[in-house]
């Protein structure tokens, strides 16, 4: 493995909010941030709150659109830049190489837990009973009961929904990962398991970048920190999380 | 790589003098699907209809790459071609099932029809496949020699879907599939339309004002405002972080549950 190779490299990326119903009011949330990541690396993003480390993840995952810099990934042997990008290039870099963990599930109505979970193996091809089959294996290991496998996670506890969304993210072994808050709403026992799989995927060799409030759970998992500071005008925490 | 299987140049289309919509231009890709969204009166209907061969623009011109005969310019070929495009290479899911089924034939005739469009002649073969379509669209197989009018308008909307894709099309367009229908019933339709469209490998554009219907199935999105593009990309960053001021507003209007 050419582990020495970055797998994302982030240059001068900026980020700002211009809500029109505030008479194009801006709100300037990430200015020139660069990082990079390499294989095997988790990289854990801290700063106060309102400072744009969920604006920084979710702009790496073409959520959000960054206003101007740069945010390469490795894929195929070649750099993808995802700023400016087609809708069909991140569509096909986010089937493949990037994964994202939000903090909560989006649920489709009528799809089963193990049907949610194995629906990123199905889209890329895989046999359907493989990729059940490894549902089934991730949503045991964090440890959903098997009597829910098969129902809808509309009506499950947050916490079941939390780590739907987990197993669904990292039912493909993505080379680069994306984590929001990961463990956010897991009792205890729960965490450890998900920390668990987190190392096992970091040691693979998939590069990880993640948002981790507690501090047990960051120090077990993350290899380096990245201070996300806060723009200098910046405003009031009560209103940098205006991102709907 | 293959190109786009539709490409629309500044489509124009005016109402008495009125632009209804303006110089839209995209390329949809194989297997994408594109979502138009906008208020009533946006001009996504009428930009649908423009793609789809049933109405002529005024200006622009709309390119779709056949299975097998070249890019053909939709609106310069013979009413005979295209309508024979329609019924082999297209599908067309109206809002109101009782516009794209035959109301007065039974339901295994509907689906039939369509595949005798492409060469089917055994009958036992057209009824098999009507009968295992019938499956997938959950419609009991007892149901086959119903009239589409003893039918629930759910169960309508599943058939009309099932009309379309059984001759195995490259391109859908779809005009408020789930439009006025239960909530109940429509997350059953939207969760047939997004396994179909995934498995089939389909390409589609959806016109929908529903942002959760959007969401659920598109790729990408066009968001219209009186006749013209306001704003486009993939579909999650256009409604997580809309940068037109009409697509805030809407965003914004969406009613939390």
């Amino acid at each position: 493995m050419t582990s020495s190779q970055p797998a994302l490299r982030v240059s001068n990326l900026s980020k700002s909010f211009t809500v029109h119903a505030q008479g194009g009011l801006a709100l300037p949330v990430l200015r020139d941030v660069s990082l990079a990541v390499s294989p095997g690396e988790c990289l854990a993003l801290v700063g106060p709150s309102g400072a744009g480390k969920s604006t920084l993840l979710r702009s790496l995952y073409g959520n959000y659109r960054a206003d101007s810099g740069s945010i390469r990934v490795r894929q195929d042997e070649t750099w993808t830049e995802l700023v400016g990008a087609e809708p069909r290039t991140v569509l096909d870099v986010r089937h493949r190489t990037l994964g994202f963990v939000s903090q909560f599930l989006r649920v489709i109505p009528r799809v089963s837990a193990v049907d949610v979970v194995a629906e990123p193996l199905r889209r890329r091809g895989a046999d359907p009973a493989e990729a059940r089959q490894r549902a089934e294996f991730l949503l045991g290991m964090l440890g959903i009961p098997s009597r829910l496998w098969a129902l809808p996670p509309a009506t499950f506890s947050g916490g079941e929904q939390q780590r739907v969304n987990i197993a669904r993210s990292l039912v493909v072994d993505y080379p680069v990962l994306l984590l929001d808050e990961p463990t956010a709403s897991l009792d205890a026992a729960n965490r450890d398991g998900v920390v668990e799989l987190i190392c096992q995927r970091r040691d693979a060799g998939a590069a990880i970048v993640g948002i981790f409030h507690d501090t047990d759970v960051r120090d077990a998992v993350a290899t380096r920190v990245h201070e996300v500071i806060p723009p200098a005008s910046s405003p009031p925490a009560s209103l940098a999380g205006v991102s709907p | 790589m293959s190109g786009p299987v539709l490409s629309a140049y500044r489509v124009t289309k005016r109402f008495g003098g009125r632009n209804a919509c303006r110089d839209v231009s995209f390329d949809l890709w194989p297997g994408e699907v594109l979502g138009i969204v906008g208020e009533s009166g946006s001009g996504k209907t009428t930009l649908l209809n423009c793609l789809a061969g049933r109405l002529v623009p005024d200006g622009g011109s709309v390119a779709y790459e056949t299975r097998s005969a070249g890019i053909v310019d939709v609106h310069h070929l013979s009413e005979a071609r295209r309508r024979l495009l329609a019924r082999t290479e297209w599908g067309f899911v109206n809002q109101d099932a009782r516009e794209g089924l035959r109301m007065g034939v039974s339901a295994g005739a509907n689906i039939g029809e369509r595949l005798m469009a492409v060469g089917a002649r055994h009958y036992s073969e057209i009824r098999g496949q009507a009968i295992d379509w019938m499956a997938r669209v959950e419609i009991d197989a007892d149901r086959l020699d119903d009239r589409p009018t003893t039918y629930s308008g759910g169960m309508r909307q599943r058939l009309q879907i099932a009309r379309n894709l059984v001759s195995n099309p490259r391109l859908v367009f779809m005009d408020e599939p789930t439009g006025g229908l239960d909530v109940s019933v429509q997350a059953r339709i939207l969760d047939l339309l997004r396994g179909l469209v995934e498995g089939l490998h389909l390409s589609a554009v959806l016109v929908t004002h529903d942002l959760g219907v959007a969401r659920l199935l598109t790729h990408r999105l066009m968001v219209m405002q009186g006749g013209t593009v306001v704003e486009q990309g993939l579909t999650d960053q256009v409604l997580d972080d809309p940068q037109h001021p009409y697509t805030q507003m809407l965003v914004a209007s969406i009613l939390p549950v």
